[in-house]
Formats: C-alpha cells, sequence, structure tokens
C-alpha cells in the first residue's frame, strides 16, 4: 500500500507511522477502533503527540488526494498547536501543488483562518471568501465562509 | 522508499508524546 515514493517521503519526515492490521492485531484493531472511532479500513488517523486525533482519511484516495490530506492534516496539526504560520504553509501547499484536489477548498478555508488567527486582522477572513468564491464558488467550505462576506 | 511501519502501536504514540511528533496510525484490512 502507498508504493508512491511522495507519501513514503512526507509520511516518512512528518510522522511516526504505525498501523493496526485489522485480522492480523485483531486486539489492538479492537482496543484502538474504540478508541478513536474507527469502524472501517483503510482508515488513516493522524494524531498529535498527546495522542489526540486531528485528522481522519477514510477509504481509499488516490496518490495526489492523499497527499493534499496529508498537507491538510499537517496544517491542521500545527493550527491546533497554535503553530499558525506553520499552519498557513501546509494549507497553501494544498493549494499550490494540488489545487484540483477535494482538499483544496477546506485548505483554502483554513488558510485564511490560519492568517487571521496569527495576524488578528479580520480583512483576511474576506480576503478568503472571495478566493473560495472565485476559485471553489460550488463547495460547502465556501458557504461555510459566506458569513464572512461583509 | 517504503513506510517504516511499527506494529506497536502504544509505543509508537508513547515515542510521540515523547519527541513531539504526531503519529499517523493506519488501520489496514490488506494483505501483511
Amino acid at each position: 500500500m502507498w508504493p508512491d515514493f511522495r507519501v513514503a517521503a512526507l509520511v516518512d519526515k512528518h510522522f511516526i507511522p504505525a498501523r493496526v492490521h485489522v485480522k492480523e492485531q485483531a486486539d489492538d484493531y479492537r482496543r484502538y477502533a474504540e478508541r478513536y472511532g474507527a469502524s472501517w479500513t483503510p482508515t488513516t488517523l493522524l494524531i498529535d503527540p498527546a495522542g489526540l486525533e486531528r485528522h481522519r482519511i477514510e477509504g481509499f484516495l488516490p496518490a495526489d488526494e492523499f497527499l493534499a490530506q496529508l498537507h491538510l492534516g499537517l496544517g491542521h496539526l500545527a493550527f491546533e498547536a497554535h503553530r499558525f504560520d506553520d499552519a498557513e504553509s501546509h494549507f497553501e501547499e494544498v493549494l499550490r501543488r494540488f489545487p484540483d484536489s477535494d482538499a483544496a477548498p477546506e485548505a483554502q478555508y483554513w488558510t485564511g483562518v490560519a492568517k487571521y488567527k496569527a495576524s488578528g486582522d479580520p480583512k483576511e477572513l474576506g480576503a478568503t471568501v472571495r478566493a473560495l468564491e472565485s476559485s471553489y464558488g460550488g463547495s460547502v467550505w465556501a458557504k461555510k465562509a459566506s458569513v464572512w462576506k461583509r | 522508499m517504503e513506510i517504516a511501519w511499527r506494529h506497536d502501536t502504544d509505543k509508537a504514540l508513547a515515542d510521540a508524546k515523547a519527541n513531539g511528533k504526531p503519529v499517523l496510525l493506519d488501520f489496514s484490512a490488506a494483505p501483511m
């Protein structure tokens, strides 16, 4: 699984990778599936150093979509640790490298939120609404951001 | 390059806490 070199390199750089097999490690699977509410495979969780889930990928994805999700998750991990500049760079990586991925509208939304949290400037949210309407107008993330329109 | 999966998840989570590095936890049914 995940023979793509880019996926392996990104995982190696940023994560401690752990795998629980449903059948071969049935006891571990039951324990961790219950702990994290994971009832289907494949499910991939990005877990912060305190053991809290920060991002979830359920079901198979092609490599580019999976990479986009990993960067999105790295952004969420950084965001929840209040490393907003780091979060912004991961979200923008999704937009730069995978602008047509399903993760991109969410990354656009959180880019704006990270910028706002870092600067305190509400203009960042207004700019995010415009960017979402321009590039991902039909997405749920554009709808979520529409409340920021002034 | 392949992912160096660890199969002791308790230890992986403990190492994550000690080293401040996140864990990518994969639940799989694929052949091992």
